[in-house]
């Protein structure tokens, strides 16, 4: 909301140490000069990332209009949009989609709860609370490359932990990776196991954002523990859910390292996603032109994603940032 | 805040800056120092990332460092998998290192269309006429030189002896049907019958090369290689018979996530006990016993036989798959890589990796190192073999070899017919 600034010259022109109030004109000269200033501090960042993100990005758009095995400076062999008429046949990326959609969903419906839940848990007075907060969120800090080898051992069918475990209640024989119909599942699982400390802590700090007058108000009135929650803490921890949903989805969309590491993919691409799918084709296939296809769909997907929630779930959170009101002059 | 404390703070700050900053530069300049020429640096990059290959390249580096003052050899050993997607990168960058590993076939060929390695020309390639001429073939890209083999070997079963006897095997398999009749058996008397990496494909792919190369032939699959029709009803056939085998589910639990080198893996399996017999080249026994537990595998245990005769097959039980472990020289190699790789397949050299090492040796008058009886039995094998396959993963355009160990990898789940498979192959082979 813009003020008017009134020049009250009357009221000045006589006072000793006035200050001179700039016209309109000199007014706008300053903030020009201002973002002027600001420039030589925001290059470093803007070279970084348009030499890193948005070349990258437009040369992989260029490449994906090529037949390329990758060698020798650029493409030559101008395929058009081929590659994305193949992309779009291709059982093993639909299947990426579809894949990519289960996870999504999974994250939604089971990761997004349990972290809840336990955050809520662990706002309470309890014994040892914090040692439960920091044994939840330490999986976050083991990096994902680590995690996933830790679990290929944990998960091998012959000693791993999970299998003797099982067989003291005589379930014997399991496999976790290696079977097609549980792949996906037991990776599902895995990711979880290392993200739903950061959701949990996430989910936490929005908990404890909540005036907590709020919730003595409820129960003066008379509210059961389920009504609070459903009436008053639900909706205020509403703007930290829809980041903790979004930062799911996109780290979904894009999951490549816990599935490199447990399964490459497998067996027969039942935990494949499109970025293990990209890799093959570009760096084991040497279709590179096809991968970059690949690449710019990740692209697509991601980016009509993430301008829709913004735009149509998160608008009353963020006012201001996508839309005019509440912005500053 | 007084100015003094300020002024001490600040020059403080400034010594420490400078201080960064001269360590950068320092470590910056002595980069600079080892290419200048001061001492010539060789990067090599090879896969036998366990002892005793190991050791023994790193003694043989030693050696030629010695006699060759100036020169630094920086060997980098990389495992299997990781080596293929760490020289994709460098190579697709147009960096290669100055020597590093090679298997020959398609993979050669696009990396020398792209001009990354040097040809051996002159001298080099006329020291090559003591290298056998089969593994010398392989590394040959349209008549030109382009890399060299330190080893020749091939694919064939190594099996347990004791566990072959517990289930009551007397005599070893020589057609396809006997084969899975003593699949039969084993299974039959509680044990594993076959060890299989399902995870890591090209382990399975054996199966159907060779296969492939029993029903049609050495000459058949050097056609369907020249027209891509991988979709010819020997390779449906190939696809049958492995289906037959599969159907006996005669792998380990687990097989289809399990990993070659892993610890427990194929070859670990294998190396505990725990399995009859695997498909695979003239390695096995040493990477057995480097991922078993106690290291040593199964001893004199271990037996090798070749893969046998398919009836009504048009190829010879004598044509075998196989392949060779060699090098190539990076683009920007300094000369003293040729030197190097020469003294790598001396006789000598080649000796010390056949007795330590296990290694099948290239190099004319290298053989008679060769301590174990099975990789005698081996080296007997390929002498009087009468046609030879290179690997099918190696031997095509990396897209054609990577479609075989998916499509392969779908048979053996059973997710697809041997029909789809070969289409699969075939289609993607056109599309080169």
């Amino acid at each position: 909301m813009t003020t008017q600034v009134t020049t009250p010259v009357a009221a000045t022109a006589h006072g000793p140490a006035a200050k001179q109030i700039p016209s309109p004109r000199s007014r706008r000269g300053a903030s020009a000069r201002r973002q002027l200033a600001i420039l030589p501090f925001l290059l470093p960042a803007l070279l970084l990332f348009g030499g890193l993100v948005l070349v990258p990005i437009l040369l992989a758009i260029y490449t994906s209009l090529f037949k390329w095995n990758g060698f020798g400076g650029l493409p030559t062999n101008f395929v058009g949009l081929d590659n994305f008429v193949r992309l779009l046949g291709d059982e093993v990326f639909t299947g990426d989609l579809s894949r990519g959609l289960v996870l999504v969903l999974l994250s939604v419906l089971v990761q997004l709860p349990v972290a809840l839940g336990l955050a809520l848990l662990l706002n309470q007075q309890l014994r040892f609370r914090g040692l439960y907060r920091l044994i939840f969120f330490a999986p976050y800090v083991l990096s994902e490359v680590i995690t996933g080898v830790l679990f290929t051992m944990v998960l091998s069918p012959n000693g791993g932990l999970v299998n003797k475990i099982l067989a003291v209640f005589g379930v014997s024989g399991q496999t976790w990776l290696a079977d097609p119909g549980r792949a996906l599942l037991t990776l599902f699982f895995v990711v979880s196991w290392k993200y739903f400390g950061f959701h949990m802590i996430l989910l936490l700090a929005g908990r404890q954002d909540i005036p907590p007058e709020l919730d003595e108000a409820g129960m003066m009135d008379g509210a059961s523990s389920w009504e609070i929650f459903r009436h008053i803490t639900l909706p205020l921890l509403g703007p930290t859910i829809r980041i903790s949903v979004f930062l799911s989805i996109i780290g979904a969309i894009q999951l490549f390292d816990m599935v490199w590491v447990l399964t490459g993919g497998g067996p027969i691409h039942s935990s494949e996603t499109m970025a293990v799918t990209m890799f093959q084709y570009g760096f084991r296939r040497y279709e590179v032109g096809y991968a970059s296809a690949i690449s710019v769909a990740m692209f697509l997907i991601s980016m009509v994603f993430a301008l829709l929630y913004q735009r149509y779930v998160l608008r009353r959170d963020i006012e201001g940032a996508v839309t005019k009101a509440g912005a500053m002059p | 805040m007084n100015p003094t404390s300020l002024l001490r703070r600040r020059s403080f700050l400034g010594l420490a800056g400078a201080a960064a900053g001269a360590a950068f530069l320092q470590a910056c300049h002595r980069d600079g120092a080892a290419a200048s020429g001061k001492g010539k640096a060789l990067e090599w990059w090879h896969i036998q990332n366990t002892d005793p290959m190991l050791s023994v390249w790193a003694q043989l580096a030693k050696g030629f460092e010695a006699a060759h003052a100036g020169v630094k050899i920086n060997i980098t050993p990389l495992e299997n998998e990781a080596f293929k997607a760490k020289l994709t990168t460098v190579t697709q960058a147009g960096n290669p290192p100055d020597l590093f590993h090679s298997w020959g076939g398609g993979v050669l060929q696009q990396q020398v269309n792209a001009g990354l390695v040097k040809e051996f020309t002159g001298e080099a390639q006329a020291f090559l006429s003591n290298v056998s001429s089969n593994g010398v073939k392989l590394y040959q890209v349209d008549g030109k030189q382009c890399g060299v083999p330190y080893e020749l070997g091939m694919v064939g079963f190594w099996y347990n002896k004791e566990l072959f006897a517990k289930a009551g095997v007397s005599a070893l398999p020589k057609t396809w049907s006997d084969l899975l009749g003593v699949v039969r058996q084993i299974k039959a008397a509680k044990i594993v019958p076959i060890a299989l990496a399902g995870g890591d494909k090209w382990p399975a792919h054996f199966y159907w090369s060779y296969l492939a190369i029993r029903q049609g032939g050495v000459a058949g699959m050097a056609e369907a290689a020249k027209t891509g029709a991988f979709d010819g009803a020997d390779f449906v056939t190939a696809g049958a018979k492995l289906q037959e085998l599969v159907e006996l589910e005669p792998f380990q639990p687990g097989f289809l996530g399990a990993k070659y080198m892993a610890s427990d893996g194929q070859s670990a399996i294998m190396g505990n006990g725990q399995a009859a017999m695997e498909l695979m080249g003239q390695w096995a026994p040493t990477i057995e016993a480097a991922y078993s537990t106690d290291k040593k595998g199964i001893g004199d245990k271990l037996g090798f036989f070749p893969f046998p005769a398919l009836e009504g097959g048009k190829g010879s039980p004598s044509e075998v798959l196989g392949g060779c472990n060699g090098f190539a020289i990076g683009k920007n190699a300094p000369p003293e890589a040729f030197e190097f790789v020469k003294h790598l397949l001396s006789a000598e050299s080649q000796r010390k990796v056949a007795a330590e090492g296990g290694v099948l040796p290239v190099t004319k008058g290298a053989e008679d190192a060769i301590k174990d009886p099975n990789l005698k039995l081996v080296h007997q094998a390929l002498a009087s073999a009468t046609g030879f396959q290179l690997y099918l993963d190696q031997a095509y355009p990396p897209a054609i070899g990577q479609q075989v160990n998916d499509s392969v990898a779908a048979l053996v789940a059973r997710s697809e017919t041997p029909e789809a498979v070969a289409r699969a192959i075939a289609k993607t082979a056109k599309n080169q």
